[in-house]
């Protein structure tokens, strides 16, 4: 799965923290000479096998790249993987908005178990992730014969793999909106139905609007490790071509077939995605820091 | 509108923080809550406004259910002890927003709209404020604006849970002359909680005061403090100088000594005879019911305060005095306490 891991930035959201002003304390070498390291590693570790993306893409010439991504299996794994992960997120986003509102705003038994809940995906490898699904709702599993005579098809099939990407990518919204919805608390919205107004315009006039750059900026994360997912979907895309592959299994596909330049312009495809994600990012955080 | 409670009960776990609280509350008055920290003003104001429900009791406005209809439909102007203002929203938005949430038949035209919000941001005098965000004032004004909000909605029902609180001292004292006022122009029944018993006094026709769960005492201003009805009133009202004494057969002791005093039938047993530093005299230990030693004497201005530690039943008690100013004392001499107004309440109340 060499190739396929240059997928965009896939690490849990960090609660983005304003910094007080850094106080130096040691000599002018020593930090340069830590900043040397650090940038040093960074560029080895990242920067170098981003720049290769590209230079394998393109070794072969304009023409082969287009080529490679006009290729109609090509063009199906990208709709394949637009279709995936446009579903999650918007599945995610709905979940994770309800799912962080309830925990916020309201008591509940079962809370603390919930939030561990939403962290589990985290801590679960997404092979085991996928193969749970497969073991579910496989010919052999659990309510497999059930679905078969009634031909409704889950696994190597859409569902399987949505049901895979949004199980693997559902803590991404909930984990950003949380801590900021706890923080906010429950004061608004009082105010909000005491001046008269329902629940649900209450929702969309003040609850939304106060997190909606962290909302962003969870649904970001979350489409960049939905388009990136590369393990779960693995196990229950079963790998049709032209049908269940998504760009990561494409690639690994094109590689393994020795197609090294079609396998890095799709690759290529998605390392861009990992920047603009990036890009999209810090200026969030910058908003995100200042309504802080 | 009037506002009746009655007999409201509110648990939080195994707390009471309401304890069979009753109030009744006449129209166009404006009542202040009154009472130590913890002591349930927010909780029964909060029941009042419909965001929380009491346990047991009722409350009433005009005397029809008001527990039978939500928060929405009570028609209550709410001013929250922290503002909770709509932090994505400008002054006039907040302001605005009690009339954009009404919609169908109810529903205001935005020409309406800006009219009534001007008005209002005139009335409480930040009207060159209207394109700020709340994150961008200062409290006072950031107070004048949860103010302006709650009154859009032409609340029959003003509820203000310590609208001062975070306040400086010369900003509170204006705002508060300018609530009475306001309160005066519009028809509305004002509630308003605190713990600054000046404020209370100053601003309110009548004061409740409460303590741990429990309505203490209402009345008036003057009732309350020239006549407190149980010790607690007497201590959290005014200044209170407590002189610890026993009720013997009817009669008041301080330790052995019989004292010409009356017991003002207070039940046998440890008793505290509470008095307003200023009902009390100085006079020769001899001859006073009660001597002690002068710890410290200060000066304020006008005022001077001693602090005098007396004898009492479980080790020494010091208390602190108002001391006129034509008046000798040396510190660490011996001095005579004479109360010449004062109230007796078992020691345990
Ligand atoms: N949601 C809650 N859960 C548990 N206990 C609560 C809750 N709300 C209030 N209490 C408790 O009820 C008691 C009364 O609280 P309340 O907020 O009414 O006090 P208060 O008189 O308004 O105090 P303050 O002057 O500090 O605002 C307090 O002891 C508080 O801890
Ligand atoms: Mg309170």
């Amino acid at each position: 799965m060499s190739v396929a891991e240059i997928a965009p930035p896939a690490t849990a959201p960090a609660r983005v923290i304003r910094q007080a002003p850094p106080v130096h304390t040691e000599p002018p070498a020593v930090r340069i000479a830590i900043i040397t390291v650090a940038l040093v590693f960074l560029g080895l570790v990242i920067g170098l096998p981003l720049v290769s993306v590209f230079v394998q893409a393109f070794a072969k010439g304009w023409q082969t790249y287009v080529a490679a991504l006009v290729d109609p299996d090509a063009l199906a794994a990208i709709r394949l993987t637009l279709i995936v992960a446009a579903i999650s997120v918007g599945l995610n986003l709905v979940f994770g908005l309800v799912a962080s509102w309830a925990i916020a705003k309201f008591e509940f038994t079962g809370k603390s178990f919930l939030i561990t809940l939403i962290d589990l995906p985290f801590s679960v490898s997404p092979v085991v992730a996928g193969l749970v699904f497969v073991l579910l709702f496989g010919s052999q599993g659990l309510i497999g014969p059930f679905l078969q005579a009634n031909d409704i098809k889950i696994v190597f099939a859409l569902p399987g793999i949505v049901l895979a990407t949004v199980f693997v990518t559902f803590p991404f919204v909930a984990r950003e909106l949380i801590p900021l919805m706890q923080e906010q608390g429950t004061s608004e919205e009082e105010a909000a139905i005491s001046l008269g107004a329902s629940g649900l315009s209450t929702f969309f006039r003040v609850t939304l609007p106060n997190v909606k750059w962290a909302l962003l900026y969870g649904v970001l994360l979350c489409n960049a490790r939905a388009m990136g997912e590369f393990g779960a979907v693995s196990v229950v895309s079963g790998h049709i071509r032209g049908l269940t592959n998504t760009m990561p299994l494409q690639i690994e596909i094109l590689y393994n077939e020795y197609q090294f330049a079609a396998s890095f312009a799709v690759a290529s495809l998605l390392a861009l995605l990992a920047l603009v994600t990036l890009c999209a990012k810090t200026i969030l955080e910058k908003r995100l820091t200042r309504e802080h | 509108m009037t506002i009746d409670v009655v007999g409201v009960s509110k648990r939080f776990k195994s707390f009471n923080a309401l304890d069979n609280v009753s109030l009744h509350v006449r129209s166009g008055e404006l009542v202040a809550l009154l009472g130590p920290s913890g002591s349930g003003k927010t909780t029964l104001l909060r029941i009042i406004a419909g965001l929380d429900w009491p346990d047991a009791g009722e409350v009433r406005f005009d005397g029809e259910d008001a527990l039978a209809r939500t928060v929405r439909d009570r028609n209550v102007g709410f001013v929250f002890q922290h503002y909770a203002l709509f932090r994505h929203l400008s002054v006039f938005e907040n302001v605005a927003f009690g009339l954009r949430v009404r919609t169908g038949k109810d529903k205001v035209p935005d020409a309406a709209i800006r009219a009534r919000v001007s008005e209002l941001l005139e009335l409480v005098q930040i009207d060159w404020l209207a394109d700020r965000y709340p994150g961008q004032l200062s409290g006072g004004q950031r107070q004048r604006v949860a103010l302006a909000r709650a009154l859009a909605i032409s609340p029959r029902v003003l509820l203000l849970d310590e609208p001062f609180g975070a306040l400086d001292a010369k900003v509170r004292k204006e705002l508060r002359r300018w609530l009475r006022h306001l309160h005066e122009e519009l028809p509305v029944t004002s509630l308003l909680v605190t713990h600054d018993q000046e404020e209370a006094l100053e601003l309110a026709d009548r004061v409740v005061v409460m303590g741990h769960g429990r309505i203490e005492q209402v009345g008036t201003p003057a009732e309350v403090y020239e006549n407190p009805a149980t010790a607690f009133v007497h201590d959290f009202i005014g200044e209170t100088l407590a002189l610890p004494a026993e009720v013997r057969a009817g009669r008041l002791y301080a330790g052995d000594r019989p004292l010409a005093l009356d017991s003002q039938g207070t039940a046998d047993g440890p008793a505290r005879l509470l008095a307003r530093p200023h009902d009390v005299d100085f006079a020769d230990p001899g001859d006073a019911p009660f001597a002690g030693r002068v710890l410290a004497v200060r000066t304020f201005g006008p005022v001077r305060r001693a602090d005098i530690e007396i004898a009492g039943r479980d080790g020494p008690v010091v208390v602190e005095a108002a001391v006129p100013l034509q008046q000798d004392l040396a510190t660490g001499g011996l001095i005579g306490l004479l109360p010449r107004k004062y109230r007796v309440f078992a020691a345990s109340a």
